[in-house]
């Protein structure tokens, strides 16, 4: 099982880097959650997923995920809707505490540290692990105010013209708009906006990027720079993206994770995971013939 | 009957209206028509006799000259800065308490419990309570009883703050609710407090809704004279507030003493105050008007 020391060091630094190995998810308590080596404390994995289900008031959405995400890599969620994809995406950055009635058991370990345990504020979590949504969302403000809301929010005052820079520019949006950044980020066309929303959640230097669909709002050749942007920046994110088309999970993903609804004795229609694997196999050799199924269009 | 093949025999042959729905239908419309018709008539017999009446005394003397037993050298001056004192008190008191109290509704309290249920209900009441009772509450508790305060200034400001607070409320909660989730997700997401969310996305979006409402719940302020009455502010002030402890008067109080008096002049100064007092309110409404096309966000 899983060895979670959590070492109280005192008083936390508020202000040390977030990159830095130890992992600041509570307040006022450090956590050196790397140090510890075991089965899923492998640096190369981020999230290990332990029997986790999601409930809606009284209704199952999602029952029994175990899965482990690998840093540094794309992982891709598919399934047909209401297979419970977006909820499972959720319980990573913990949104779905924000949503009335739900709840999340089972155990989500973040480099080997319960995001779920009792210590855990979810406002670090989120600062750790960014999201970028199904429809772009910028913020009614300049575009230069949607990418310095996070560093601000956590507590940045200064250098903030350098890191909306470097944001803008990894998320491949600099060059287009370094020239009006006092601009609304609403005045910019879709994919442009859904650009500056993942510049927004790279400000705050996360670990992990998720992505609920970033492209399903956008046209082919929007869909196809912000495909781009998600393979260049795995060199130095996690990413994890529910995407409903799977070429897109064909093309981007390292591993794929197929999802889909059951229909329980209940009548209720609950979200499991099906098959998981490197995209490939998935895509050539899959083992469910679910999976087979669904990537080869015959249902979903 | 399967949904891909259309009833071809009821489209083809679409059947008439019949007779009896087309009366009902007629006779509805001009229910309709009627209905507008008196309320315009209303406005117009008014706004006529109101002008018709007022517009000859109508003048700077209004706002230039104190009130006076004499209607031909009297004016409002007091009666002007009076509504301008109180209804500043009004805002400061309102404005702040009214939309913290919504933020709050919206963004804080739990909405599946009965009793955020009860005081949202609660509001709601209070934002049909008549004026008087406001009057009788600011009488018992504030210009006499326990706090004491007289009739003055700050006491009819107390009142009317109190008066139009639900409207406050209520309009502000309507601009908070209509600022789309997905921009309060897009804040948590990047480690924003709930907070943080309230005071810098959401607050700001919802401002020009926040602004619209602010600006008629003052309005509804301006207009009144009952409360003010009840808590016992004076018909005749020659003198212009100096202070929240200064005794008042305000525009409608000013309108209802002249209105009473024999005199004919009395009756073209009344006439001419509302004339005045209307212009306020049009250009109150304007600017509430303007906001909100200015500034409205479209999502």
């Amino acid at each position: 099982m899983v060895n979670r020391e959590t070492t109280d060091l005192g008083e936390a630094d508020a202000t040390r880097s977030l990159r830095t190995p130890a992992i600041v998810l509570t307040r006022g308590v450090e956590t050196e959650a790397l140090s510890n080596v075991g089965e899923a404390d492998d640096p190369q994995t981020v999230f290990s997923v332990r029997g986790l289900d999601v409930h809606y008031g009284p209704t199952i959405a999602v029952a029994g995920i175990d899965l482990d995400i690998p840093a540094r890599q794309i992982t891709a969620l598919i399934g047909p809707s209401g297979c419970g994809k977006s909820t499972f995406l959720r319980c990573f950055n913990r949104t779905n505490d924000l949503i009335p009635g739900a709840k999340v058991s089972g155990s989500v370990l973040y480099h080997g540290l319960d995001l779920y345990g009792p210590q855990i504020d979810p406002v670090e979590v989120r600062r750790r692990i960014g999201m970028v949504f199904q429809k772009p969302n910028p913020f009614p403000k300049s575009i230069y105010d949607n990418v310095a809301f996070g560093p601000r929010v956590n507590g940045q005052r200064k250098g903030l013209d350098e890191v909306v820079e470097h944001a803008l520019t990894r998320a491949a949006l600099w060059d287009e708009v370094k020239d009006k950044l006092k601009k609304s980020g609403l005045a910019l066309s879709g994919g442009q906006q859904q650009r500056l929303c993942i510049a927004r959640a790279l400000a705050v230097n996360p670990d992990v990027v998720l992505m609920d669909e970033p492209c399903s709002a956008l046209d082919p050749i929007a869909t196809s720079r912000i495909e781009d942007l998600m393979v260049e920046l795995k060199r130095d994110y996690t990413i994890v993206i529910v995407t409903h088309n799977m070429q897109q999970a064909a093309r981007v993903s390292d591993r794929t994770a197929f999802f889909t609804a059951e229909v329980r004795d209940s009548g209720d229609r609950v979200g499991v995971l099906v098959e998981y694997d490197h995209t490939e196999t998935i895509f050539t050799a899959p083992s469910d013939p679910r999976t087979e199924g669904y990537i080869t269009g015959r249902f979903g | 009957m399967s949904l891909l093949e259309p009833d071809l025999d009821s489209v083809v042959r679409l059947p008439r209206q019949s007779a009896r729905r087309r009366v009902s239908d007629r006779a509805f419309l001009i229910v309709l028509i009627i209905s507008f018709g008196l309320a315009l008539a209303g406005l117009v017999a008014l706004l006529w006799y109101v002008f018709d009446t007022g517009l000859p005394a109508f003048g700077p003397r209004l706002w230039r000259r104190f009130p006076s037993l004499n209607p031909a050298i009297s004016g409002a001056r007091s009666a002007v800065f009076g509504t301008l004192w109180v209804l500043a008190v009004t805002a400061v008191l309102a404005v702040p308490i009214g939309i913290g109290a919504a933020v709050y509704l919206e963004e804080f309290a739990p909405a599946d419990k009965w009793y955020t249920r009860w005081i949202a209900l609660n509001i709601q009441n209070l934002a049909g309570v008549p004026s008087i009772v406001y009057g009788i509450l600011g009488l018992a508790f504030i210009a006499r009883g326990p706090i004491d305060l007289g009739p003055v200034v700050l006491t009819g400001g107390i009142i009317l703050a109190l008066l139009v607070l639900p409207i406050v409320i209520i309009a502000s909660r309507e601009a908070i609710r209509a600022v789309p989730e997905s921009l309060r997700h897009g804040s948590f997401a990047l480690g924003a407090t709930r907070l943080q969310t309230a005071r810098r996305q959401v607050l700001p979006a919802a401002v020009p809704g926040i602004a619209t409402g602010v600006i008629l719940a003052l309005s509804r302020a301006i207009g009144e004279a009952a409360p003010l009455i009840m808590i016992g502010a004076f018909t005749y002030v020659p003198f212009n507030p100096t202070g929240l402890d200064s005794k008042f008067t305000v525009l409608p109080i000013q309108i209802f003493d002249w209105i009473g008096r024999p005199q004919e002049g009395f009756t073209q100064l009344a006439a001419a105050a509302c004339i005045l007092l209307l212009v306020i309110l049009l250009v109150m409404n304007a600017i509430a008007i303007w906001l909100r096309n200015r500034y409205e966000q479209r999502w």
